[in-house]
């Protein structure tokens, strides 16, 4: 363990320390940061109001809204100077939600990162191939500070150029794999292609930046031959290290001494009890730049406080099955992608890669689910084809009750991302 | 004796089968026998020809879903009938055929066929006691 003292703390010492450390953000937020003291008064709550943790159910949530309204500096808490590092959201659309990080903001953050690592098993003797990209973006420069400051070679590679990834990774010995899974998985496919596998030092992966199943885990895992772990961050809340898999892989630990962590209705804003699924909120401990109080990260989870076989005390969360924005309503259903992917992905003949694409006809939302077929031994009939695709119909019906169209694609038509995936065209 | 085929995945989308029919042109590769069949959704493309490993490489090379099988290749006299007395000389031996299309190339006054069945050498014995030509690898070529 990174640090350990803290990693295992017992449960009463964290919520002492939590509550210790929401107070100081509450006051730094009132004496600091006029835009967000608004959004309180708005919601008619005064500094009072606030005098324990608990008191924190009363107060409302902040979400990306807030960072749009106040782009790009309004949420900050502190002046300009003391501001060493920006980054910014990945969002395809609109403006960016911009962080911000102070000198001291940077050095939690680069611990955060270290404790995910070594919980994941990386060592100060591994050389970490960095695949996430460097810019804006958390994930990169993230995974890169908290590595170096553990001891451990970086490879700064970012995501891109494919045939360089493979060249470094084999030719430098890379010991450990950062990327989001679906650049591991199209890095894992390219070397099962080259059937470099056996050439290769990789022997665990971290990924990151969004959700995936354990089927697409254990694909990459097959493909490269490593243990797959998982961490969890939004730029918002400071990045990659708010929570991360340790090896017994069953929820990812929560930094609860720098994160306070609630899971919420979605829809009522009702906190729920332990281990019920919903929306992640998170409010930050300790960030001098950006303290926030209760952020909605819209990723769906559930917390766990037992404790883990590994000795770690922190609360864990499960893998997020989806961001709610990526949730899809079809016909009355909600669908994650993920779990149409968690059927896909077990599926013979066809390819890890797809496309849901939704569209209107009539009054009735449809679902298409575009695969590649990568086998041509099936193509001797086409009932073997029809099969295919009756199977995968069937399954998916199965699981989310809802008839969908079943394509199959001709193989690398379906666009491959260096990044975050995204597999959705909503064409309402 | 055998002649292999190729078949090929073809989405439904425009485009897609001159995209296939331009990888064999680049290749320089001679279609000796070709035919199609598709559904709403998509189509198989299946073809004989003369360098089976070369035309499958090729497709291998530029990603294209494709594979290899085996196939029964018959000669037929160019008369009316023919075709009809090879599938019943099948048809009366119990062999269920698949699919059958022709060359379009030919030779002489002679046409060709492929027969996909599921056992080619019990199919081939049945058609060479009727008095059926079968046709091999080196046929193909020559062609
Ligand atoms: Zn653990």
């Amino acid at each position: 363990m990174w640090q350990h003292d803290i990693e295992t703390m017992p449960r009463e010492r964290i919520r002492a320390l939590q509550e210790e450390r929401f107070l100081k953000t509450w006051n730094h937020i009132w004496d600091h940061a006029p835009a967000q003291r608004g959004i309180l008064r708005g919601a008619g709550i005064e500094r009072g109001d606030v005098t324990t943790l608990a008191d924190i159910s009363k107060l409302p949530f902040t979400d990306k809204k807030a960072f749009t309204d106040n782009y790009p500096f309004g949420l900050f808490a502190v002046p300009k100077e003391e501001i060493v590092r920006l980054h910014g959201t990945s969002g395809t659309t609109g403006k960016p939600a911009m962080g911000a990080y102070t000198a001291g903001d940077m050095a939690v953050w680069k611990d955060l990162i270290a404790r995910v690592c070594a919980a994941a098993g990386v060592t100060k003797s591994d050389l970490a191939q960095v695949s996430f990209g460097y810019g804006l973006f958390t994930g990169g420069f993230g995974l890169h500070q908290g590595l170096e400051h553990m001891g451990v070679c970086v490879l700064p590679m970012s995501s891109g150029q494919t045939e360089k990834q493979l060249m470094m990774m084999r030719d430098m010995g890379a010991t450990v794999l950062i990327s989001t899974p679906s650049y591991a998985l199209y890095l894992s496919e390219a070397v099962r292609e080259h059937g470099i596998k056996d050439r290769l030092k990789l022997r665990v992966g971290l990924f990151g930046g969004e959700g995936h199943t354990p089927e697409m885990a254990a694909q990459i895992e097959e493909n490269l031959g490593i243990t797959a772990t998982s961490n969890y961050g939004l730029c918002e809340l400071t990045g990659p290290g708010v929570s991360g898999d340790c090896l017994i892989r069953e929820g990812m630990h929560i930094a609860e001494d720098h994160f306070y962590a609630e899971v919420i209705d979605p829809d009522t804003g009702a906190a729920l009890p332990e281990g019920e699924m919903g929306e992640l909120v998170v409010t930050p401990l300790s960030r001098e730049a950006l303290p926030l109080i209760r952020y909605r990260t819209k990723d769906i989870t559930r917390l766990t406080y037992e404790p883990c076989p590994c000795g770690r005390t922190h609360a864990r969360m499960a893998p997020t099955l989806g961001r709610s924005d990526d949730m899809l309503i079809i016909r009355g259903v909600n669908v994650f992608p993920s779990q149409i992917e968690s059927v896909l992905i077990r599926q013979e003949h066809i390819g890890p890669h797809y496309l849901l694409v939704v569209r209107r006809e009539g009054v009735m939302d449809t679902l298409e689910v575009q695969v590649e077929l990568i086998d041509g031994s099936v193509l001797e009939s086409y009932s073997m084809l029809e099969r295919i695709r009756n199977d995968i119909q069937s399954k998916i019906k199965d699981i989310l009750g809802l008839t969908v169209k079943v394509s199959l694609v001709a193989p690398q038509t379906i666009e491959r991302f260096m990044g975050k995936a995204r597999r959705v065209k909503d064409e309402r | 004796m055998v002649i292999e085929q190729i078949s090929v995945f073809v989405e439904n989308k425009q485009g897609a089968l001159s995209e296939i029919l331009a990888i064999l042109a680049e290749g320089q590769v001679d279609l000796r026998a070709i035919s199609i069949a598709d559904t709403s959704d998509f189509g198989i493309l299946r073809m004989i020809v003369p360098d089976s490993n070369n035309a499958l490489a090729l497709f291998k090379a530029k990603g294209v879903t494709a594979s290899k099988t085996e196939v029964t290749g018959c000669k037929l006299p160019d008369e009316p009938g023919a075709l009809y007395r090879v599938l019943k000389t099948l048809c009366d031996a119990g062999i269920s055929v698949e699919y059958i299309y022709a060359f379009i190339t030919r030779r002489d006054e002679d046409a060709y066929v492929i027969v996909r069945v599921e056992d080619n050498a019990k199919a081939q014995d049945v058609l060479r006691a009727a008095g059926h030509v079968i046709i091999g690898p080196e046929d193909v070529k020559s062609l």
